[in-house]
């Protein structure tokens, strides 16, 4: 079984399904669109800022805002990626085909990845720019020290979530059982523990927050968090590693 | 060809699949009988690598399912659950199988024309009727051009067409010298294309044999006689040596074709008669009782369990509570 026929076919399920293309516009629209009007409205509330708040503005991070919604696409490309092949039964289809399982699973991530890191990078890109031309006085430039690096990793981050769903969908299967999990996770869970104080430490080793390090230039004042841009990446891309290794281990095990 | 050995699959404490072994053989249809919930479908995942066995082995000309290169141009198959992506078009669905197992894009819209989907071959699926969705699975077995072929409930969903059409498919595939597989709850089915007939119930073997001798182990004849002149015609019958049995209705059964010689005596003695006639028990009775038997012995397994063979003539009924599921037909 060659591994590039297997990603040949893998390529054309993707681009065949309607959820592909849905899935990452209302990514790229989301993260655009309310990075822009969150750049926008920051710019306006400049001058009422406080001392502190305004040693810590960060005009990279703003434009990025969108992304806490935008991410929630990702995840959703990423879940029904996996899990449609199971609520369709095209599971059964594509395991005749390829009974090598591990060949299967990796290559359909390999697309759905090299996708969303395409999409993600020109997202981010586009934010960055457009965010930027909201800041106006206040913006910063591509070439400041830290920003091409946010950029670029605003990028991998909204790779990295898309994975991390994959594993988990091919470690539960069902699509709603994926999302009910992965949504109030990103959108609820991870943000009332990384603000609450009791848990604020621990919620900083939480997928998404390590790895939003990433597209911060200007560390909040009296920032202590133990690692830095690259580390707190490291740490999200550790659990998607760990999401991959149980999607595979459930697939390998389990009858189809 | 293929081959299981000891095939076995068991959920928990429930036994889908029992220590199955038998060979599929190219150059014929092999006709996979068994009522709803016997476990054809069971087997045929597992045929597939699919669904694993809890023990036991199958092989495809010697080799395990995972250890076929590009597996679609060995074996084709047809599943009985909808096995594609609604949002899908026909096309792309085969493409992407075509594309994994290295077949040549041109034989999609080939078999595409083969089951007669060409003309929506750009069309959703979600919108397929069952008869179309029977017809795309059949598309996707013939794919790689495969030397097995395996179809499980293929006239499921279609028409008298339809079903004509997949008959001669299958005869003309095991003609070309492959091996054709096929499941079905229909014996009729069965005997008007299968050559070889596989029976399993309750997940175990119960016949693995031609057709030929299954039609003429299975098949019983007898003669059904009506007369106003019960009486006189039992002791006339009696009296030649031949039993008869009453089977209701104002009905008597002899076993055999005497239809001739019991015309004759009846005629001699001026007995008159409403019915003689001749019949055959179907082979639909004859697999029902098989796997009747099958189920009364799980049900009550303190009994013995009956053997294989129809009761002997003129054994009497047993009564009413007792009666083997299936056995309506003695009387029918």
């Amino acid at each position: 079984m060659a591994a590039t026929q297997v990603i040949r076919s893998e390529w054309t399920k993707i681009r065949s399904v309607a959820s592909t293309v849905w899935t990452l516009s209302l990514a790229v629209v989301v993260t655009i669109a309310l990075g822009m009007l969150i750049s926008g409205l920051s710019a306006n509330e400049f001058d009422n800022m406080s001392e502190r708040d305004r040693l810590s503005f960060d005009p990279t991070f703003i434009s990025f805002a969108g992304m806490s919604l935008g991410q929630l696409a990702m995840i959703v490309f990423g879940v029904l990626v996996v899990s449609n092949e199971y609520s369709t039964g095209m599971i059964r289809s594509s395991l005749a085909a390829v009974p090598q399982r591990g060949t299967f699973l990796f290559s359909k991530i390999a697309v759905a990845t090299g996708l969303a890191l395409v999409v993600g990078l020109a997202t981010s890109f586009v934010a960055f720019f457009l965010g930027q031309a909201m800041l106006g006085e206040h913006r910063a430039a591509l070439g400041d020290p830290g920003v091409l690096r946010a950029v670029i990793g605003g990028g991998l981050y909204m790779t990295l979530i898309a994975v991390f769903s994959m594993g988990v969908a091919a470690m539960l299967r069902s699509p709603m059982l994926s999302l009910g999990i992965l949504m109030p996770f990103f959108f609820l869970i991870s943000n009332i523990l990384g603000n609450v104080s009791a848990t604020e430490k621990l919620g900083r080793y939480l997928p998404d927050q390590a790895g939003s390090k990433i597209m911060q230039v200007v560390a909040p004042v009296g920032d202590d968090t133990p690692y830095g841009p690259w580390g707190g990446l490291g740490i999200m891309a550790l659990w998607v590693l760990a999401a991959l290794a149980g999607g595979y281990a459930t697939l390998r095990k389990r009858d189809a | 060809m293929i081959e299981l050995e000891g095939l076995t699959k068991r959920y928990g404490e429930k036994v889908a699949v029992n220590n199955l072994t038998f060979t599929v053989r190219p150059g014929m249809v092999t006709g996979f009988l068994g009522p709803n919930g016997a476990g054809k479908s069971t087997t045929m995942r597992m045929i597939l690598g699919l669904d694993r066995p809890t023990a036991g082995d199958v092989r495809i000309d010697g080799k395990h399912y995972d250890q076929l290169k590009d597996p679609l141009t060995y074996i084709g198959a047809l599943l009985e659950a909808k096995a594609w992506h609604g949002g899908r078009s026909a096309y792309n669905h085969l493409l992407c199988l075509a594309q994994s197992n290295g077949i040549p894009k041109r034989r999609v819209a080939e078999v595409l024309e083969t089951v007669g989907l060409t003309a929506v071959a750009r069309k959703k699926t979600k919108g397929f009727s069952m008869g179309m969705g029977q017809r795309l699975g059949i598309a996707g077995a013939l794919l790689g051009d495969p030397r097995i072929l395996m179809f499980d409930e293929p006239v499921n969903g279609l028409d008298p067409e339809g079903i004509h059409w997949i008959r001669n498919l299958m005869k003309s595939l095991a003609a070309q010298g492959r091996t054709v597989f096929v499941s079905s709850h229909l014996m009729s089915e069965m005997a008007l294309t299968a050559d070889h007939l596989v029976v399993i119930g309750q997940g175990r073997l119960l016949a693995d044999t031609t057709m030929a001798d299954f039609i003429e182990r299975n098949s019983r004849s007898y003669v059904r006689i009506r007369t106003p002149q019960r009486e006189r015609l039992l002791d006339v019958l009696h009296t030649a040596g031949i039993t008869a049995v009453e089977t209701g209705n104002g009905t008597l059964e002899v076993d055999g074709g005497k239809a001739e010689q019991i015309g004759e005596l009846a005629a001699r003695h001026g007995v008159v008669l409403h019915e003689l006639s001749p019949q055959q028990a179907s082979l639909e009775e004859a697999f029902m009782q098989l796997t009747a038997e099958s189920v009364e012995y799980h049900a009550h397994s303190a009994a013995p369990p009956p053997g294989p063979q129809a009761p002997p003539p003129g054994q009497q009924a047993p009564p009413p509570g007792q009666q083997q599921w299936g056995e309506g037909w003695r009387r029918s």
